[in-house]
């Protein structure tokens, strides 16, 4: 064991060593970001070899975790770059007065406008019910809630997935939301604590569809070879969550992190997204999107609160939520 | 020579005083009935339990609140008297050196020790390997090499038989005689303290007597000990 | 004060003031702990600019909090009252190995073993599969009662052990003696086991109930709802959706009040319960020698076995098809748990031997070895943090730290089992010891390590084990590099891989048990007498 601590510790100094000469960019990001199987890898390697830096991506849990651990390190800390943000926290994390405008002007291949001059979108998708192919499911909230289709959800104070299904049942139904949850309780197997665990339970046959995305059944049918799960049609329209980056006002690589936002918009990441995040580019590649996506389905409308009316409804919504379930 | 000056033992309801002097080189039985307080007395001598007051002292040197390893005693206590985990040589070892740090010397003196008990080319086995009168006689190795001028006994031979318990106590007056070693011996049986023990204490009634001839005394016993001997 | 065969009060080491072993050691184990559990939470506190009267959701918490702990701990303890008899009192082959794996649902990550459960139990599990086709209607688990379950599958083991322990303390002679006075199985159970039981059962019961209060994933999971809402839960949600400190100090003030109030309880009812070190002893049992009682025993092994190992084989039926698909990531995860555990264990075991010496004379000082199941690791993970990081990269001291809290949680496990042979050892031999002058490391070395090295061992097997399954505070600290198992299995799920992280999984269980088998044979090998 103390062989293998001190592998890893030369390792880490190796590592140290080589940067040295090179100009480090920080970039903050979420977890899965950076796994092997994430958008990490391939986006590092494309950047580097034009940036003439070193890009370390550091994991933070998830999105929520990522602007706790910013809020915890305030002015001092080393992030250039933050990734991995949604607009269910652009508003908190505009508050703190940490960002800097990102001078990026560009088109989006998005369902909505986007103007925002601090907060940059690198993907987005549609939340979704997850259900296998041969289900006849409800094509709407008030079906759904009538009917005997069970489902699992996630925590709104835990999961932004959970976060989102709140907000979309609020974007679509306002005052009328309440009424609409309590007409869900019964399809609602469990409220589990992160998407995790409730895509487990779906897998495990707990439950007829699972609150995911829209893109989901592209993992199966791409990296599984397997084409029994779909995204289930809302009438209502789907609500979208649009992920961010931007860069911190303390930077001290500025023109660094210009560049790296800049290169976010680019095929070299965009193209790396589909089939690593498993989410929408911000910005189609021109090879267009990889097979399979066209399987998917295309919602009719487009629901997303703006950051500041989803921020000060939020409290009230999940309130309304929690109300609801505990009947 | 050892004195119990005005000594005073208290354990929650149970009191004992003791006043009395033993001279150095004697063998002294301790006797008297159940829960009178015998191993207590042997206990607060060995320094493991705190006198109320009273003093202790040994050819004049105060002894009372010197901690057990420094007072002049090797005790052998009614079971537990080797550890299970160290071979034979190793339990006598620890009464030289308690780190068991031993020099070519103090192995010497283990083998001779152990050759004296009758235990010789055992030193390495450990003490389950051993009889019950082989464990008895490993002890006593070890009381031997500790060379401590005061030898308690607590009834360390009460499991044996009578045969072997009548060996062990023979092997015990005669290390001591070698010595020169003082002994106290705690018994309940008055043929151990006839055998090998000319003086007695008798402990009874919250008081510790001053020794007296072993013979004579159980021969004519006061009350309180005839009704322990029950005759 | 045990009476020896011959009824005299044996002799005690903490008869006399004279010390054998120096205090210092336990002193500075105490002050450290009490540093790193108060330390974290005053900088939570302080960044937070104080904390708030709680609320009535946090009420609401508390109460569903203390509600399923009351109920888990009273199922467990009630289920593992006849299971542990049943192993008292039957010899039969494979009891050694059931007795190991029953430890397995303790030392898995939860959601490990929720997957396995629900194998069982869930809409599609082998339960409902059986009872449809009997024609009978399915059974579902999410709720209070799937909460409940849930935690005695982790604990049932734990409250058995236990349990087993006691039964295990009561002399041969006894049951002997019972058997020449022809007494019944119930004149048996009212004379002799009920007394034992008198005195076990609220220790176990109140070790459980402490365990359950900080469940977090499990209550979210199998609850069903937001009504299910625990303290810990309620204590993740302010630091990572509201950022609200404040209220997450005033919810772990809640916690720590709680488990120690239980702690303080259940070593003031019972001193004396371990964890069941050398459970290998079989009393032989006159009077439940009849054809019933035999039946009923092998039924209820036979039902406590599968209810334990059935979700079990399913970790292992899942694992086993996922373990081919493991990225890379998994073994290095594997390889930094392991060296975590590791690290872990050493702490723990040199916190439990400080602070052992000195309850021997000191037993309030246990207490602090409860203090690590007290406190919730975010807390302590959110503290730490802003503690070190004015100075250093917190991902630097991640391992460091994450095998700091692993053992900190080990600690009152390792601790209990190491106190209670401690001073057994000084009950038998510190007398023989003290007059030879071993004192210090001379003591340690020749007397106690050597006597307490097959406990020594089962312990290091529990927090190693526990360390590897334990998800600790890593998740705030860890970067890429170096991400333990645990974590490494929550991301591959949160990446659609599920059947890479069943195996992960798996390969986690197998390690666990390894090292936990690896540490107890190595303490009892060569283990004389």
């Amino acid at each position: 064991m103390r062989n293998l601590l001190l592998a890893t510790g030369l390792i880490a100094t190796a590592t140290m060593a080589a940067a040295q000469d090179r100009p480090v960019l920080t970039v903050y990001t979420y977890d899965s970001f950076v796994s092997d199987w994430g958008p990490g890898p391939a986006v590092e390697e494309a950047f580097e070899a034009q940036c003439a830096c070193d890009l370390q991506f550091v994991g933070a849990g998830d999105g929520a975790a990522l602007l706790s651990r910013l809020r915890l390190e305030g002015a001092r800390t080393d992030a250039d770059i933050v990734l991995g943000l949604d607009t269910n926290l652009t508003a908190a994390a505009r508050e703190t007065g940490l960002f800097a405008p990102h001078g990026v002007d560009a088109d989006f291949d998005m369902p909505i406008a986007w103007t925002d001059d601090t907060f940059l979108p690198f993907d987005w998708g549609y939340f979704a019910f997850v259900a296998d192919a041969d289900l006849q499911a409800p094509g709407d909230f008030r079906a759904l809630g009538d009917s005997d289709t069970t489902i699992v959800i996630q925590d709104p104070r835990s999961s932004t997935p959970g976060l989102g299904l709140v907000m979309w049942v609020k974007a679509a139904y306002g005052d009328e939301a309440g009424a609409v949850w309590e007409g869900l309780a019964d399809n609602i197997v469990t409220v589990t604590p992160g998407w995790s665990e409730a895509y487990g339970l779906f897998l495990e046959g707990e439950a007829d569809m699972v609150l995911s995305y829209t893109t989901s059944p592209a993992y199966h049918l791409i990296a599984e070879d397997d084409a029994t799960k779909t995204a289930v049609q809302m009438a209502e329209g789907h609500y979208m969550q649009v992920e961010v980056a931007a860069k911190l006002a303390g930077t001290d690589q500025s023109d660094l992190a210009d560049q790296f936002l800049s290169f976010m918009l680019t095929d070299a990441f965009q193209s790396v997204i589909p089939t690593t995040n498993w989410m929408y580019p911000a910005k189609t590649p021109e090879a267009g999107l990889p097979e399979g996506f066209e399987t998917l389905i295309t919602p009719g409308k487009a629901l997303l609160l703006n950051p500041e009316e989803a921020r000060a409804m939020r409290d009230a919504a999940i309130a309304e939520w929690q109300a609801a379930l505990a009947r | 020579m050892l004195r119990f000056d005005a000594v005073r033992i208290e354990q929650g309801d149970f009191r004992m005083d003791a006043d009395l002097s033993i001279d150095a080189g004697a063998r002294v039985a301790v006797i008297g009935p159940s829960g009178a307080g015998k191993s207590t007395l042997l206990n607060a001598l060995a320094g493991f339990l705190e006198l109320s007051s009273g003093r202790l002292s040994w050819d004049g040197t105060d002894i009372t609140d010197a901690p057990p390893a420094r007072r002049p005693v090797a005790m052998l206590f009614q079971d537990n008297n080797l550890f299970p985990h160290l071979s034979v040589a190793q339990n006598v070892g620890l009464g030289l050196r308690p780190d068991l740090r031993l020099s070519p010397e103090d192995r010497a003196r283990v083998a001779q020790a152990l050759g004296r008990v009758g235990l010789d080319g055992m030193g390495e086995r450990r003490p389950a390997n051993l009889s019950g009168g082989q464990q008895g006689r490993a002890a006593l190795a070890r009381v031997l090499v500790q060379r401590k001028p005061i030898v308690l006994l607590d009834e360390p031979f009460a499991a044996l038989g009578p045969a072997l318990k009548t060996e062990m106590l023979d092997l015990v007056a005669e290390l001591v005689a070698e010595t020169g070693a003082t002994l106290l011996m705690v018994s309940h049986d008055p043929d151990d303290a006839r055998r090998i023990c000319p003086l007695t204490v008798l402990v009874d009634d919250g008081c510790a007597a001053p020794p007296v001839a072993t013979a004579p005394l159980l021969d004519n016993p006061p009350p309180g000990l005839r009704a322990y001997l029950g005759n | 004060m045990q009476p020896s065969p011959n009824g005299k009060p044996r002799w005690r080491a903490s008869v006399t003031r004279r010390t054998s072993l120096p205090d210092w050691p336990g002193l500075l184990a105490g002050l450290f702990l009490c540093a790193l559990i108060l330390g974290p939470l005053a900088a939570v506190t302080l960044r937070a600019g104080g904390g708030g009267w709680p609320v009535a959701a946090d009420w609401a918490a508390l109460r569903f909090t203390v509600l399923q702990a009351v109920l888990s701990a009273v199922i467990s303890v009630a289920l593992a009252v006849p299971v542990a008899r049943a192993l008292a009192r039957r010899r039969f082959p494979g009891r050694g190995v059931l007795i190991t794996l029953l430890g397995a649902p303790f030392i898995l990550p939860v959601i490990v073993a929720v997957l396995g459960l629900l194998a069982v139990f869930g809409r599609g599990g082998v339960l409902n599969d059986a009872l449809l086709w009997l024609g009978l209607p399915r059974v579902q688990i999410y709720g209070l009662h799937g909460v409940v379950l849930a935690h005695v599958f982790f604990n049932l083991p734990l409250a058995t052990r236990m349990i087993l322990q006691g039964w295990q303390a009561i002399p041969a002679e006894r049951f002997r003696l019972a058997a020449s006075l022809g007494m019944s199985p119930g004149t048996v159970l009212r004379i002799l086991e009920w007394p034992m039981l008198r005195t076990v059962l609220p220790g176990a019961a109140l070790i459980v109930f402490a365990l359950c209060l900080s469940s977090f994933a499990v209550a979210l999971t199998l609850g069903g709802g937001p009504r299910a809402t625990t303290l810990e839960l309620a204590i993740y949600q302010a630091f990572h959706f509201d950022f609200d400190l404040g209220r997450a100090a005033v919810l772990a003030v809640m916690q720590l009040v709680l488990v120690i109030a239980a702690a303080a309880l259940a070593l003031r009812v019972n001193p004396a319960t371990g964890f069941g070190a050398g459970l290998d002893r079989i009393q032989r049992r006159w009077e439940a020698e009849t054809p019933l009682l035999r039946t009923q025993d092998a039924v209820l092994i036979l039902l406590a076995a599968l209810f334990l190992l059935t979700p079990l084989a399913a970790v292992v039926w899942h694992g086993a098809a996922g373990l081919m698909e493991m990225p890379a990531q998994v073994w290095n995860a594997a390889a930094v748990s392991l060296a975590v555990s590791l690290v872990a264990t050493v702490l723990c075991l040199s916190l439990a031997m400080a602070l052992a010496t000195l309850a021997l004379r000191r037993p309030w000082v246990e207490g602090f070895g409860l203090m690590g199941i007290a406190i919730s690791p975010l807390v302590i993970g959110t503290g730490l943090f802003l503690i070190v990081n004015p100075w250093v990269d917190p991902a630097r001291l991640a391992l460091g730290v994450t095998a700091l809290v692993n053992a900190v949680m080990a600690l009152p496990f390792a601790l209990r089992m190491i106190l209670l042979r401690l001073r057994e050892i000084e009950e038998t031999h510190g007398r023989l010891a003290t007059s030879l002058g071993m004192t210090g490391g001379v003591r340690l070395r020749w007397l106690i390590l050597p006597r307490l090295r097959p406990v020594l061992g089962f312990s290091a097997g529990l927090t190693a084990a526990l360390s590897m399954g334990d998800l600790g505070v890593i998740a705030l600290f860890a970067d890429m590099e170096n991400a333990t198992l645990p974590l490494q299995i929550l991301r591959l799920m949160g990446a659609y891989r599920m059947d890479a992280a069943a195996g992960a999984g798996l390969l986690l269980l197998a390690l666990s048990l390894a090292l936990f088998w690896v540490f107890d044979k190595g303490g009892r090998d060569n283990a004389s007498v």
